[in-house]
């Protein structure tokens, strides 16, 4: 066991892989060069479309103990993943590692391919089903939970090599020219597809909408594409973007954001060239609402918004509030058909957005981002990969990557939830460290880290109600009472990766 | 803060059987609360709903708000057995409803009396606002504003209002007019606060915002709300402006001259400061105080003159 400076106990190694304890979030510095790939050539009349996608796994060489990856962007709707490991299961291929970007409950349809040795190990994190069977100890199969920042960096710097991407193409041509604009199965942005068509040994286009050569814009080059094959469908466009991302209604929530918003108020930030990034959540949506406001009322022209792409941040940008959104993933529809018509929304590689091995990400230039947690601990570390039941439910996310660019980074969550108090002593699990946290709102009041005195003080010359963490903490429990501790064996199933590869915290089996 | 300038502009509603909502009592930003143990809990529920309540208030000890009762009404068989239970986590009142007459009031004020010698604390802690909600009622209410020193302000209640009288409520309140416009007559001539009645349509924001607007025009300091997502536009209404702000910080400057000059009516701007301008001046800038728009020492003398 190893004891990373935040006290969490690791194991030494993990499958075979030494594990480096997290240090702090800005010192680790890379050393070496990217990862390499065999060059290639395609000459004129050279044919890269494939009848099936049997063709296109056997023309890839994929064997057994390889790795593969598809993006999430169909999120919930995709229905590539699944179709790949059926064709693969089929050939007799076994003990293949995934490497994703995410997996999505959709994915549950898995778990047989697992129990049967096709798949071993998920180089990524897990949403639903998968990641808890795994916690209880029912399924074998070790995952390491990546940020989208560190997941392409595992890609760029080799630690994570990926035999063969088969990227979902909502628009492609038979030379592997893509975008995710258009077609049946339009999801917008492909950004967590671009390290893999950079970085895999042999990349796949999947495509359901082959459309004439050339198919503009060209998101993903042909130049990276070795082989394009067509299926029937990708997934379920219901489920691929939800069509309505939506304020919450709930109180509790908007008055969470009404605090949040004080508080960017009271940073100073707000002010022209502001940069601003929130997820699709109800209090999230509620606090970009507030601060749409702010900056309609005082005339404000911000810069960019950031990350994952709601219709709000769309209305933002016509409105003239910001000049650009640089967009890795939309959320909804709204967005989908915004980035395909409007030059100043943006595509944007997760390489670009939060990668700490490169020459500066765009959550480096983040004055603010609102994000959420499961679990807060009185240090402001973050839990978003566990539950109150200690099962792996959830991954990361750019969580940690645009807490460590940004500014000014806000935890919005509700103090109680259902009969749990969401602040703790030490959370089941830390996701992002307490450092690159600023301030945590709740509807009970507001705790402000150390090292924003200044921040802490303006807000308290406002009369915003700030309280100490700890304060917030006892009056939760006095509500709900002091919840009974998660027991746990020893077996670590799963490692949560911070962005720049060290190992943050283990999780273990949950003790039924 | 004196006690007639108590910020009272929104007073919400809670049902007093749902302990999802009572929890967040004290995060709201209402200026008071009314847990409702009347309409909003089926009888069979009174009894569990008043133990809730009891229980919810005495753990709620850092009170951030006026915490009102709405008990059931004195025809009913319920209301002694909602003070009997409820007084001892002492709420700061009691929302009584169908106030019909001045007799309704005085018999609550006799047993709040009671129940204060018997719990031992001050004569008259607990307040009372009645709620002027029949045609009754509103014919009555100029008695019934005078009728007990608890009283804090009279709550017109439309919905029952307009059912007495067999007639539709309407969004513009057209209706209202006359009942409101006597409801605040008695309450100015008493001294005591006018509470407006609730907008029940809680996704109509606007329809909110113009019924606001019309009802602090009529006189009215408050407004009963249905719902916490009604209080943000009811406190920007009641807000003073920035220019009712500064020209009320000209008309004092301008008397506080006037008085050094020995007098007690200047010009300023060309239009007549006097006595009564002066009083609506301060009165705003005591709002804007209480709103925390404003941080300044309000000096009463300016309206009177040194003794």
């Amino acid at each position: 066991m190893v004891t990373n400076s935040l006290g969490r106990q690791l194991p030494e190694s993990f499958f075979g892989k030494a594990v480096h304890p997290f240090q702090d979030p800005y010192s680790r510095t890379p050393a070496g060069n990217h990862a390499t790939r065999h060059l290639r050539r395609h000459n004129p009349g050279d044919n890269k479309l494939l009848g099936n996608l049997r063709e296109a796994i056997e023309a890839s060489g994929l064997k057994s103990g390889m790795c593969i990856a598809t993006h999430h962007h169909l999120r919930n709707g995709d229905a590539v993943l699944n179709l790949v490991v059926r064709e693969i299961d089929r050939m007799g291929i076994r003990d293949i590692r995934i490497a994703s970007s995410s997996i999505h409950p959709v994915h549950a349809e898995l778990i047989p391919y697992i129990q049967k040795g096709v798949i071993s190990g998920f180089e990524c994190g897990v949403n639903g089903l998968i990641g808890e069977m795994v916690s209880r100890g029912e399924l074998d199969c070790p995952i390491i939970v990546r940020t989208h920042g560190g997941r392409a960096r595992s890609l760029i710097t080799g630690e994570v090599v990926v035999d063969v991407a088969f990227i979902a193409a909502p628009s492609c041509d038979c030379y592997g020219n893509m975008n995710g604009f258009f077609g049946p199965s339009a999801c917008g942005s492909l950004g967590y597809a671009f390290t893999d068509a950079q970085y895999a040994h042999c990349v796949v286009a999947v495509t359901d909408n082959l459309t004439a050569a050339p198919v503009t814009p060209v998101s993903i080059s042909q130049s990276l594409i070795d082989y394009v094959v067509r299926v029937d469908t990708l997934g379920d466009p219901r489920k691929i973007v939800s069509t309505t991302t939506q304020i919450t209604r709930d109180p509790v929530g908007l008055q969470i954001a009404r605090y949040a918003a004080q508080v960017i108020d009271a940073s100073g930030l707000l002010r022209d060239g502001f940069s601003f990034q929130t997820g699709a959540g109800g209090i999230s949506l509620a606090v970009a609402e507030q601060v749409r406001r702010m900056m309609s009322q005082a005339q404000i022209k911000g810069s960019f918004g950031c990350g994952g792409i709601t219709g709000y941040f769309v209305d933002m940008l016509e409105e003239g509030l910001f000049r650009t959104l640089f967009d890795v993933q939309c959320f909804d529809l709204k967005a989908v058909e915004s980035i395909g018509r409007n030059l100043h929304h943006q595509e944007m590689s997760a390489d670009t957005y939060a990668n700490p091995f490169n020459a500066g990400a765009m959550v480096n230039l983040l004055d603010c981002v609102i994000l959420g947690a499961t679990e807060i601990d009185v240090d402001f570390n973050v839990n978003v990969n566990t539950e109150s039941n200690g099962y792996l439910l959830h991954n990361t996310g750019g969580h940690s990557d645009a807490a460590a660019g940004a500014k000014l980074s806000i935890i919005t969550a509700p103090l109680l939830r259902g009969r749990l108090p969401i602040i703790r002593d030490t959370v089941t699990t830390v996701t992002t460290p307490g450092r690159t946290i600023d301030v945590i709102v709740t509807e009970r009041g507001i705790a402000v880290n150390d090292h924003q005195q200044e921040l802490k003080d303006e807000l308290i010359r406002r009369k915003v109600p700030v309280r100490d963490i700890v304060e917030l903490r006892e009056e939760a429990c006095r509500i709900t009472g002091e919840p009974r501790p998660i027991e746990f064996t020893d077996e670590v199933v799963a490692l949560i990766e911070y962005r720049d590869g060290t190992i943050i915290d283990a999780v273990r089996k949950v003790k039924e | 803060m004196e006690h007639s300038f108590r910020l009272r502009r929104s007073l919400l509603y809670v049902p007093g059987n749902m302990p999802s909502m009572l929890q967040n009592i004290p995060i709201f930003e209402s200026d008071a609360v009314m847990i409702d143990l009347e309409d909003a809990v089926p009888y069979s529920e009174k009894d569990a709903a008043r133990t809730l309540v009891h229980s919810f208030l005495s753990t709620y000890q850092d009170r951030n708000k006026e915490i009102f009762v709405r008990i059931n009404g004195l025809k009913t068989d319920c209301w002694k057995e909602d003070l009997r239970v409820i007084l001892p986590a002492l709420p700061d009142g009691i929302r009584l409803p169908e106030a019909d007459s001045s007799d309704f009031v005085e018999q609550l004020d006799t047993v709040l009396t009671e129940f204060e010698e018997e719990l031992g604390i001050e004569i008259g802690h607990f307040k009372i606002l009645p709620s002027i909600e029949t045609a009754e009622g509103v014919i009555n209410c100029i008695k019934t504003a005078r009728s007990s020193n608890r009283l804090i302000g009279l709550a017109f209640g439309a919905e029952d209002y307009t059912a007495s009288l067999e007639i539709e409520r309407t969004k513009t309140g057209e209706e209202l007019f006359a009942a409101r416009t006597r409801v605040v007559w008695a309450c100015k001539a008493a001294g005591i606060q006018a509470i407006d009645t609730i907008f029940s349509d809680v996704s109509d924001m606007e329809a909110l915002r113009h019924e606001t607007t019309l009802i602090k025009t009529l006189g009215f300091s408050g407004k009963s709300l249905v719902n916490p997502r009604q209080i943000e536009v009811v406190h920007e209404v009641f807000a003073p402006k920035q220019e009712e702000i500064d020209y009320a910080l000209q008309v004092v400057e301008a008397i506080q001259k006037a008085r050094e000059m020995g007098t007690g009516v200047i010009s300023l701007g060309g239009k007549m400061v006097d006595a009564p301008v002066v009083k609506r001046a301060l009165r705003i800038l005591k709002t804007a105080q209480a709103h925390g728009l404003i941080d300044m020492q309000l000096d009463e003398e300016v309206i009177y003159g040194h003794k």
